[in-house]
């Protein structure tokens, strides 16, 4: 612990470098946005104002504090051991992405910018993102590749239920990575009037490190309701992990609680070895996409593969450049999820404690199944529940093979 | 004096900017791109900038996008880029790259350095690297003799005009606008600001990006600029022509154009 007591020194908060990882690989052209956003969020931080309004959405407007949901038929299949749900599920638009898109939409305002665009995969953040938008009066485009258009039609309704442009991206692999650049594209053009509201802990400083402070509030709530509840901290805590902001805004505030074992769980797709997956930092090597260093998965030309995973959620190449270093401090420990996996733990937590989690989610849920059995039933683990399965609904009965008369 | 900047004084000697023509390596095909830079340096352009393919090319528009696509797909990795560097070099003009920094870091900063040097090339664009995460880069391009460009924008501020410009050794980049590679039908009113702005903190040549697409264009561009570059409207006139002999005769045409357009007077 020692060492990774060193190691967290190698964190340069006000560069956003986490060791080697992280920094600012964009066009000049965005730096002074860049710039002015890390500006207004230290200014922002600093101000009780701005503290006070946030919490208050936080309560009112999302429902927070999120419940600790015990799920102790689950727990059967997990070795016996303790398992908790921090149910991001039923937050305000139905996961974890509205947290930190409350932050960064305040933050929009406190910058006079009238105009928020975003990248989403599995429409959540695109729909959090139009939420924000509805409420603060703020004109929104979401950049959404057409693939995911099509696997996740219902948030892509929701979306313009709530009066934002959905634009379908049908370039490169049509998914969240080619959404993020269609996103950016439209940032660099419109930068003065528009703010890029990242939906996860990638890209450039200081998209990680402001996601990550927005979504510590999971952790921060997630270590008290466990510690009321059992009286001590977890063996482990656990989520799945796309771009990594459930995750980190799980672990972060258990960062320097070391018996507190870090696990977060990638999306395998047909498995590490077919080449169809997204596990970035399973199957990856270090690399640059999207403004930041980081794990990709890329080939020996710097060339992005196509990522692939059932979930629109995590398909996507990339990963925070705070879970980088985290594996490669040992700090965290990352490990491979394929579909069948996680489709049979969306089964498993939807029978026994009635909860139809989100496939991201369930990423989680069957990686959990999995660190049960090992830890045994003296553990107790903290699985954050990111999001709820009604988008899903759909790829589900198609997995399952489910008809209206079956 | 290195080629790049003998290439700015001979156009400044003859009363004119000087004129650089970006193409993707392997577009339309790998010898098609050898064939149609050398033609191009043939016929009024005075420095290249040979485009690295890159799967995410979040700084290009449409055109280039498509042409990249092509590239990609006719397999243009960095080591056909590196030969085609070496036979468009030939031509004794200043041959650059410009590359997305995901391909360089994943080469070996080192190695690309090198390679650029023993293939010919004198210079490298970084469209997507701050000189703030450049220190591997700078030493590199240092020890092997290669030119940095760095780009700015109309938005950097005075500082950061300081830093880019106090980094870069060939030309500087002034990105005529905010957004995206593309053909547009007007010159951004900010393109001569940021000139007269990035002039107080060097002495090097300044060379307008962006947007560039018609020679009456270049002209306005030429008469507070060293140099023009124009890229999506050649890409655009080969992605108009099925076959190469048509597409070269369309990019011969056009760099006779531009070069007119770029004289001063
Ligand atoms: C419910 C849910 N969980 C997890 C994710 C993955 O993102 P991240 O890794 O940033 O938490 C998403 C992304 O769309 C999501 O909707």
């Amino acid at each position: 612990m020692t060492t990774f007591l060193q190691d967290l020194k190698k964190i340069d908060e006000e560069t956003g470098h986490f060791g080697q990882f992280g920094g600012r690989f964009v066009p000049e052209a965005l730096i002074s946005a860049l710039d002015q956003l890390e500006d207004e969020y230290l200014k922002a931080a600093a101000d009780p104002k701005f503290n006070e309004d946030f919490q208050n959405l936080l309560k009112d407007y999302v429902g927070r504090p999120s419940p600790l949901t015990e799920a102790k038929n689950f727990s059967k299949h997990a070795g016996g051991a303790r398992v908790f749900l921090k149910r991001e599920d039923l937050n305000h638009t139905g996961s974890h992405k509205i947290n930190n898109v409350i932050g960064q939409a305040l933050l929009t305002v406190r910058m006079g910018k009238k105009r928020i665009i975003a990248e989403t995969g599995a429409g959540q953040h695109g729909v959090a993102t139009a939420t924000a938008a509805a409420l603060f009066g703020l004109e929104c485009v979401i950049y959404m590749g057409e693939e995911d258009t099509v696997r996740q039609s219902l948030n892509v309704a929701r979306m313009k239920l709530l009066g934002a442009t959905v634009v379908p991206v049908t370039t490169g692999t049509k998914t969240l990575k080619d959404a993020i650049n269609e996103a950016m594209r439209d940032w660099v053009t419109n930068v003065e009037s528009t703010h890029y509201l990242l939906g996860t802990v990638a890209g450039p400083h200081p998209f990680p490190t402001i996601g990550r402070n927005f979504h510590s509030i999971m952790g921060v709530e997630a270590r008290q309701q466990i510690l009321e509840k059992t009286g001590k901290l977890p063996t482990a805590v656990t989520a799945c992990v796309g771009g990594g902001s459930n995750a980190i805004g799980l672990f972060h505030p258990f960062i320097l609680d070391k018996d507190v074992q870090l696990h977060g769980y990638e999306a395998a797709g047909d498995g590490i070895e077919t080449g169809r997956h997204a596990a970035t930092l399973s199957g990856g090597t270090i690399g640059i996409l999207h403004g930041t260093r980081s794990y990709v998965l890329q080939d020996e030309n710097g060339q992005t593969l196509p990522s692939h995973s059932i979930s629109a959620g995590l398909d996507y190449p990339g990963v925070g450049p705070e879970h980088a270093w985290l594996k490669d401090t040992g700090r965290a420990f990352y490990h491979p999820i394929t579909d069948t996996e996680a489709m049979d733990a969306f089964s498993l937590l939807s029978r026994t404690e009635g909860i139809i989690p989100a496939i991201e989610t369930a990423h989680a849920i069957a990686g959990t199944v999995k660190l049960g059995k090992e830890l045994g039933k003296d553990a107790v683990i903290i699985i954050n529940c990111s999001g709820r399965g009604d988008k899903d609904v759909e790829t589900a009965a198609k997995w399952f093979k489910i008809t209206s008369n079956s | 004096m290195s080629l790049i900047h003998e290439a700015f004084s001979k156009a400044k000697s003859e009363n004119r900017a000087a004129l650089i023509a970006y193409l993707p390596a392997g577009f339309p095909t790998i010898e098609g791109s050898i064939k149609i830079m050398q033609e191009m340096l043939n016929n009024g352009v005075d420095l290249v900038e040979i485009g690295v393919p890159y799967s995410d090319p979040l700084m290009d528009g449409p055109i280039i996008q498509q042409a990249v696509d092509i590239a990609l797909h006719n397999k243009t990795g960095i080591k056909e880029v590196m030969q085609i560097v070496k036979e468009v070099s030939q031509t004794g003009k200043p041959v650059l790259t410009m590359s997305y920094w995901s391909p360089i870091e994943k080469w070996g900063v080192e190695k690309y350095a090198q390679q650029m040097n023993q293939s010919g090339g004198v210079g490298v664009i970084t469209p997507d690297l701050p000189p703030d995460e450049s220190d591997l880069w700078i030493t590199a391009t240092d020890q092997n003799k290669i030119d940095r460009v760095f780009v700015v924008a109309p938005s950097s501020s005075e500082e950061r005009l300081k830093l880019v410009t106090n980094n870069v050794t060939g030309f500087v980049y002034a990105a005529s606008l905010m957004g995206v590679t593309g053909t547009r039908t007007e010159v951004s009113s900010r393109a001569e600001e940021l000139v007269k702005r990035i002039r107080v903190h060097t002495q090097l040549p300044v060379a307008v990006g962006l947007g560039v697409s018609s020679s009456e264009q270049a002209h306005e561009v030429a008469k507070f600029a060293d140099g023009v570059i124009v890229g999506s409207a050649f890409v655009k006139a080969i992605l108009e022509q099925p076959d190469l002999s048509k597409a070269v005769v369309a990019v011969v045409q056009l760099s006779k154009d531009f070069a007119r357009g770029v004289r001063k007077d």
